[in-house]
């Protein structure tokens, strides 16, 4: 029994990502047709020519027809997927596997959810007929109690670490400022962050991801077949994924400072990719940072610095775009938006520009040119009962 | 011989300070407080409470429950049976509603009392009227229970030792079903009606005990016309000091409750071979007499009448009109939540209404319980401690914001769950909680009810209960 992973054997040869936003004017099919076109087009491949589909999305349609039909598709395989917020990765997942055992030949990976239709703020889960003793909490709430719970364990102040939350979102704005495709496109301060009133906890709206509709898609091969299609091919370097058990909620050693499924996931996911010294390997990485005390928490979680310092990096600029692993060049959730179903294909486009060199100069990341390889992480649930995914893209077959 | 073998009652916590209604409503109010059931109280909550109370402290298991109110949660379908499972009775204890009139209660009290196997009687009560109503600032909210049976099934505190009754059709106060208010007659007639019934029972009543008025120690009136309360209680004859305090200033009526929980009031303030006359003016005029035996010196109540009455929070006018239906408020603009699956909840009913979770094999407690796990653990009675909180602006609730903690129990098991009963600025991590019985909302006419967490307060604060 153990994790192999599938490094070197599939490559990303095409992808397509759609802007982010309120589409008002654009329902389910129009965001599929749209990034699924851009996909082709990137890949230079025609749709018939993919052999299987996977669509991720958590809730805005059922059944791989959710596809199939807008895209007019003949006879082909096509399942839709759904793993709480890491739908979309998990739909990359499926097709990379696919490929790689030799099923097919050609897959596609997309991700879409149209979240602006519901006359609600916020995202709703479509409600399981069930026993009504299921927590009602928003998931704000839930994460908020990471911040606290932070300060409190490694002595920092709760003014100061408000101070760092809103460093998180203000680096993520002035990223997504940058990006054509991101939901908002507005720096912000840190000052104008921390005078924000709270509506979970300490966070305030800004402190939470972009609620937004929108759609991306990835197109896989085998490896060896990629340079067929293009140049510049993103290897899959490692594919590994957790789902929690739910015990965080009931353990009673559990302190709401770190994500122990996530912990598990990067350890595997290293492994797989063969990566000792992810600060100093990862060129960037585009985590799931879905309230501002989420990405704190990844920082330690990935690996990226030592417990308890995440806060004293992030004030340091170290994932800055600047920085020296660059963390969410594209905005994150918080600027980018999040449209489930999307966000971890989302995460794999920016890192198939950066790393491809297509991002513009003046989003580029520091480390350009200086290291290959992009980590997405992508999560879904709550402290102590989450879901977890982490790739590892690159550029080079080694 | 019958008796009483045990009490529990319920107050909820807030109370409203009467003189702040009239500013708003234009009239009415008056002096003191009276008594709010949270908005996630019912009848039905509030009597699981009392009931749990009364259940904890006897040794005497039930075998049938009655359940009484005006403010029925539910037509057609029991209530009882939610009491029932909150309780974890057997299936073998049979649970009926003797709902709709005030005096339903006092009819439940003493149809247990000819019953030959114990039984428990559980009343509760909401009680409002329109904004600026006599009803509705001399009314409260409150729930009672009484476990009786004969002294050959348990220990009596309390021998009931005779009754008497005169009933007579006449209209005093009357509501239409589904009316928010009841109406009333003028208030002369009712009272004149009361004070003609109430010397017939209490001279039968007296007589099967062969006592005098004056051998009263602790006289109870309770009944639906205040007025006829006040001067019945002063023309039988007891004495001025006899007379148990009708709570009418701190607590207010509490219509089908109040016979019950003025009655556990006298018998904490009892001592051994002292009697108690309970009088209910209700459609009529009923009375029981009890005599207190020794073993009431060494009970003690989870919660005594008094403890409650002492330790509350204030609510606004405002909020308690909302509560009631009365003032329509913007509901939170999220979804409004579905109903409960009836068949998921039928099984899971051990969690959602007994709270019972489940061990691992390493001692970890599940809750909700594991399918995989053989040893199930009743939670109810547990306290805990609040590890970290948070207050949730933005999820669905009828009361925002909504206070959520992650609580650690005492002998272990760790859950987050809503906390009810709080001010915000009150909850701190380490705060001592213990679990009540709740609805959450209202959903399709379904009551969602499940337990929430609440600050641990007032006397029986870390060793009333177990």
């Amino acid at each position: 029994m153990a994790s192999h992973g599938i490094k070197n054997r599939v490559a990303i040869i095409g992808m397509g990502c759609t802007r982010f936003t309120e589409h008002w004017d654009k329902g389910l099919d129009d965001l599929l047709i749209e990034s699924s076109d851009l996909a082709f087009k990137s890949a230079g491949i025609a749709k018939q020519d993919i052999d299987a589909y996977w669509l991720g999305t958590a809730q805005s349609a059922m059944s791989g027809i959710a596809l199939a039909r807008p895209l007019q598709l003949q006879g082909k395989p096509v399942t839709r997927v759904e793993n709480y917020c890491a739908t979309g990765s998990e739909a990359l997942r499926q097709a990379c596997y696919a490929v790689a055992s030799g099923a097919y030949d050609s897959a596609m990976a997309i991700g879409a959810e149209k979240v602006k239709d519901s006359g609600m703020q916020g995202l709703n889960a479509f409600p399981v007929p069930n026993d009504g003793t299921a927590r009602t909490l928003t998931a704000a709430a839930m994460f908020s109690m990471v911040a606290p719970a932070y300060a409190q364990k490694y002595g920092v102040d709760r003014a100061d670490l408000k101070r760092v939350l809103a460093r998180i979102a203000s680096k993520n704005h002035a990223n997504g400022a940058k990006n054509p495709l991101a939901q908002f496109r507005k720096e912000m301060s840190v000052e104008q962050l921390c005078a924000m009133p709270a509506v979970a906890g300490d966070l305030s709206v800004f402190d939470c991801a972009g609620v937004a509709d929108g759609s991306a898609a990835a197109i896989v091969v085998r490896a060896e077949d990629a340079h067929k299609y293009t140049d510049k091919p993103l290897y899959i370097k490692a594919l590994s994924m957790v789902a929690g058990n739910g015990s965080g909620l009931m353990d009673p050693s559990y302190d709401y400072t770190t994500f122990p499924e996530i912990v598990q996931c990067a350890a595997d996911a290293y492994a797989q990719a063969g990566i000792t010294d992810p600060r100093n390997q990862l060129a960037m990485a585009e985590v799931h940072d879905c309230f501002t005390p989420t990405e704190l928490v990844l920082m330690e979680d990935l690996g990226f610095c030592p417990r308890g310092t995440a806060w004293s990096e992030i004030n340091n600029g170290s994932f800055d775009l600047d920085g020296d692993l660059p963390v969410n060049p594209d905005g994150g959730l918080k600027s980018f938006g999040h449209p489930v179903g999307a966000s971890g294909l989302r995460m794999m486009y920016e890192a198939w520009l950066q790393l491809r060199g297509e991002a513009p100069l003046e989003r580029r990341i520091s480390t350009y040119g200086k290291r290959n390889l992009a980590l997405t992480h992508n999560l879904g649930g709550y402290p102590g009962e989450m879901v977890s995914f982490i790739s590892i893209l690159g550029t080079e077959l080694d | 011989m019958k008796g009483i073998l045990s009490w529990g009652t319920h107050l909820p916590y807030r109370r409203l300070d009467r003189s702040t209604i009239a500013a708003v409503a234009g009239t009415g109010g008056g002096k003191g407080t009276r008594s709010v059931a949270s908005f996630d109280e019912d009848a039905t909550t509030m009597g699981v409470e009392a009931a749990r109370s009364a259940v904890e402290r006897s040794t005497v298991a039930p075998e049938s429950l009655w359940f009484s109110t005006v403010a029925v949660p539910y037509l057609d379908k029991t209530n009882a049976t939610t009491i029932h499972a909150a309780l974890r009775l057997g299936s073998h204890v049979a649970a009926f509603d003797a709902n709709g009139s005030v005096k339903s209660a006092v009819g439940a009290l003493h149809a247990a009392l000819s019953m030959d196997a114990p039984a428990l009687v559980v009343s509760s009560d909401l009680r409002s009227g329109l904004p600026g109503s006599t009803d509705e600032s001399a009314g409260g909210d409150g729930a009672a229970a009484l476990l009786v049976g004969s002294s050959s099934q348990g220990v009596l505190l309390a021998e009931y030792i005779a009754r008497g009754t005169a009933t007579e059709e006449f209209l005093d106060r009357w509501r239409t079903p589904g009316d928010n208010r009841s109406k009333l007659w003028e208030e002369r007639f009712g009272e004149t009606r009361y004070a003609a019934l109430a010397p017939t029972a209490w001279a039968a009543a007296l007589a099967q005990a062969g006592l005098q008025a004056s051998d009263i120690d602790h006289l109870v009136v309770a009944g639906t016309h205040d007025r006829a309360n006040t001067s019945i209680a002063r023309s039988l004859g007891a004495r001025t000091e006899a007379v148990v305090d009708s709570l009418a200033t701190t607590v207010g009526n509490t219509g089908a409750a109040h016979p019950a929980l003025l009655l556990a009031s006298a018998l904490e303030s009892a001592t051994p071979s002292q009697v108690i006359a309970l009088v209910v003016l209700a459609d009529g005029v009923e009375v029981m007499i009890f005599r207190t035996t020794d073993a009431l010196a060494s009970y003690e109540p989870r919660r005594t009448v008094a403890a409650q009455v002492n330790s509350v929070g204030s609510i606004t006018y405002g909020r308690f009109l909302a509560w009631r239906g009365m003032l329509t408020v913007d509901p939170p603009r999220r979804p409004e939540p579905s109903r409960p699956s009836a068949t998921a909840t039928g099984r899971s009913r051990d969690w959602k209404f007994g709270f019972v979770g489940s061990v691992d094999d390493e001692g970890e407690v599940h809750m909700p319980p594991s399918r995989l796990d053989s040893e199930r653990r009743a939670m109810a009675d547990a306290h805990g401690t609040i590890v970290t909180y948070t207050l949730d602006k933005l999820s669905y609730s009828l009361n925002p914001p909504l206070v959520f903690a992650v609580v650690d129990f005492d002998h272990g098991g760790r859950l987050p769950i809503e906390l009810t009963d709080v001010d915000a600025a009150e909850v701190a991590i380490g705060g001592r909680v213990e679990m009540t019985f709740r609805k959450l909302f209202t959903a399709d006419g379904v009551h969602n009810y499940f337990w929430k967490a609440r600050p641990i307060r007032g006397e029986h604060q870390e060793n009333g209960a177990s």
